[in-house]
């Protein structure tokens, strides 16, 4: 059965998990909104027929985002611990969790940029083109202007991912939501805890999706 | 006059794996500087092709472009991007960047030219005012009609005050009305600016109302190639005068040849006959009767050029001595029908 009072007495726990999960996920979106976007553009800019068109850059970057993608969370956390404790000194807690959650995120993201560039006219590319503008030009001016509703709702799906990726390391003690849910709802058979969880990462997912969906429809001037 | 577009031996070929496909095969052409130059075909003659290895949108096989002396073929990267900043082209359907006002597009075109921020702005000011659309300076493409987007085209075109201005299919996708004013406003910079212009479109209209000389392509050769109004009273190839045929639509109905008593004649006019009253004084010298079953006269350049289909009934060898004396004072006569 639910009871309130194991909720009310878990509060300050679930206060700090929350602010750690917002915090994990804070910092793999801004390290795959910083890397990952550069990297999008990249593989869309040296595709096949597009204005700085490099097969090998363009197949190397693909392989090695295709690679990191290809490798299950759970796994490319456990494989990434020695790089996390290089970096991070520790490889528990939310700041170490972070590392590997960045690393599975900005592939991710420079798939979904590379997709919601895919999406612009290519006409408009070429008069960009002709009129002589530069390759720096084209992309500031052209390409992400573009293409800004498709990449802010590809940071919305990563961002979302992200809680989901958040609570799986919570089982190697990365700490947030997904780690008090494991700990109480897993090892300690409490329902009322895990229930808990559950609707606050609902709540977070709706909002995010809400907001992204919001700023999105915002920035579309189609 | 002096050339401003030279291409020499022109060969685009597009490679798939199944097969080797010429765009353009071997095209030689020479544009004037001030002149509009059209080049017709209908989809897959290679005309686009051949305007877009113009300004090496698209790289050409083989072959030389000359653009106001130089050979962009030989150019790349910083080099390429600053002839293309002298050659501005417009597109069937405008491409413009959706997510910036009327004035960032066109500013867009000046920044590419390394223009100070005071400079754009005057420039915008003067070219919205040249397309007339200084009231649009803020709006999105989106809340733009068709007409608007391609004047908003022109204007980023010209920012840079380009040599030329390349024309790919500029109003296929406008209704007859919007297509005629911006034609007016080709024409008008045309004048204003002593620019040249290439234009390739499928429509004799565009040719015929606003271009000096043209160019009939099929299977990416030039078939055929000269003044506007040489081409449309005398078309020499079968492609040309098939182009001919969507302007001077002249099929009489079937019942009217059976029917008709006397001979039926089409007779071709060129400017300066078809200014002369030749009908009138036919049917005053000869004893025969005109009548009227079809006509039309275009101006091609204030040119008149007319095809008049005519029906002389009367004796047979007077008939034969009227047709004789319209042969000697217009530029063709064929009769599609005796009695």
């Amino acid at each position: 059965m639910f009871d309130f009072s194991s909720v009310i007495e878990i509060l300050p726990d679930l206060n700090k998990s929350f602010f750690q999960t917002l915090y994990m996920v804070g910092i793999s979106l801004a390290a795959a909104i910083v890397v990952g976007l550069p990297i999008g553009i990249v593989l869309f800019v040296t595709d096949r027929g597009l204005f700085l068109e490099n097969v090998a850059v363009k197949n190397m970057l693909g392989f090695i985002v295709n690679m990191i993608r290809s490798i299950p969370f759970i796994i490319l956390m456990v494989l990434l611990f020695p790089f996390t404790k290089m970096i991070t000194g520790t490889t528990i807690g939310p700041t170490a969790a972070s590392v590997s959650l960045s690393v599975a995120a900005i592939p991710f993201f420079a798939r979904l940029v590379e997709q919601a560039l895919r999406e612009i006219d290519k006409g408009v590319i070429e008069a960009a083109v002709s009129i002589g503008a530069t390759p720096w030009m084209i992309i500031k001016d052209v390409l992400l202007p573009e293409a800004k509703p498709g990449i802010i709702q590809g940071i919305n799906i990563t961002a979302i991912s992200l809680v989901a990726y958040s609570a799986m390391a919570g089982i190697i003690g990365g700490g947030g939501i997904g780690d008090l849910a494991i700990r109480f709802g897993y090892n300690r058979y409490d329902d009322t805890i895990m229930f808990t969880t559950v609707v606050i990462l609902i709540c977070l997912v709706q909002l995010i999706q809400y907001g992204g969906d919001f700023i999105a429809k915002k920035v579309d001037k189609r | 006059m002096r050339e401003m577009i030279e291409i020499q031996n022109l060969v685009k070929e597009y490679k798939s794996k199944k097969a080797t496909v010429l765009g353009v095969n071997n095209v030689s052409l020479t544009i004037n500087k001030g002149e509009i130059f059209g080049i017709i075909g209908r989809s897959g003659a290679g005309k686009s092709s051949l305007l877009r290895c113009i300004n090496l949108l698209e790289e050409p096989t083989s072959g030389h472009v000359f653009v106001d002396g130089v050979d962009l073929t030989t150019l790349k990267g910083e080099q390429l991007r600053q002839a293309r900043l002298k050659i501005g082209m417009i597109f069937q359907h405008f491409h413009l960047i959706r997510a910036k006002t009327v004035y960032e597009n066109i500013a867009f075109a000046l920044k590419a030219n390394h223009k100070s921020p005071q400079e754009i702005e005057v420039r915008v000011t003067e070219l919205l005012d040249m397309v007339g659309l200084a009231d649009k300076r803020d709006a999105y493409p989106a809340q733009l009609s068709g007409g608007q987007k391609q004047r908003v085209g022109i204007a980023r075109a010209l920012a840079n005050d380009p040599h030329v201005l390349l024309c790919d299919e500029a109003t296929s996708a406008l209704d007859p009305e919007t297509t005629q004013s911006i034609l007016e406003l080709l024409k008008k910079i045309n004048r204003e600016l002593q620019l040249t212009i290439v234009l390739i479109t499928h429509e004799m209209e565009v040719v015929k109302d606003i271009c000096d000389r043209m160019a009939v392509m099929q299977n990416g050769i030039i078939v055929e190639e000269g003044k506007v109004y040489d081409t449309f009273s005398d078309p020499k190839h079968p492609t040309t005068q098939s182009f001919m045929k969507s302007l001077f639509q002249f099929e009489l109905p079937e019942r009217m040849l059976k029917q008709c008593q006397g001979t039926i004649v089409k007779i071709h006019f060129v400017a300066p006959q078809a200014e002369e009253a030749v009908i009138t004084e036919v049917l005053r010298t000869f004893d025969v009767k005109g009548n009227i079953l079809h006509g039309k006269i275009e101006y091609i350049h204030d040119n008149p050029l007319g095809i008049l289909i005519l029906e002389l009934i009367g004796d047979g060898a007077e008939v034969q001595r009227a047709i004789d004396y319209i042969a000697k004072r217009t530029h063709r006569v064929e009769v599609l029908h005796h009695v």
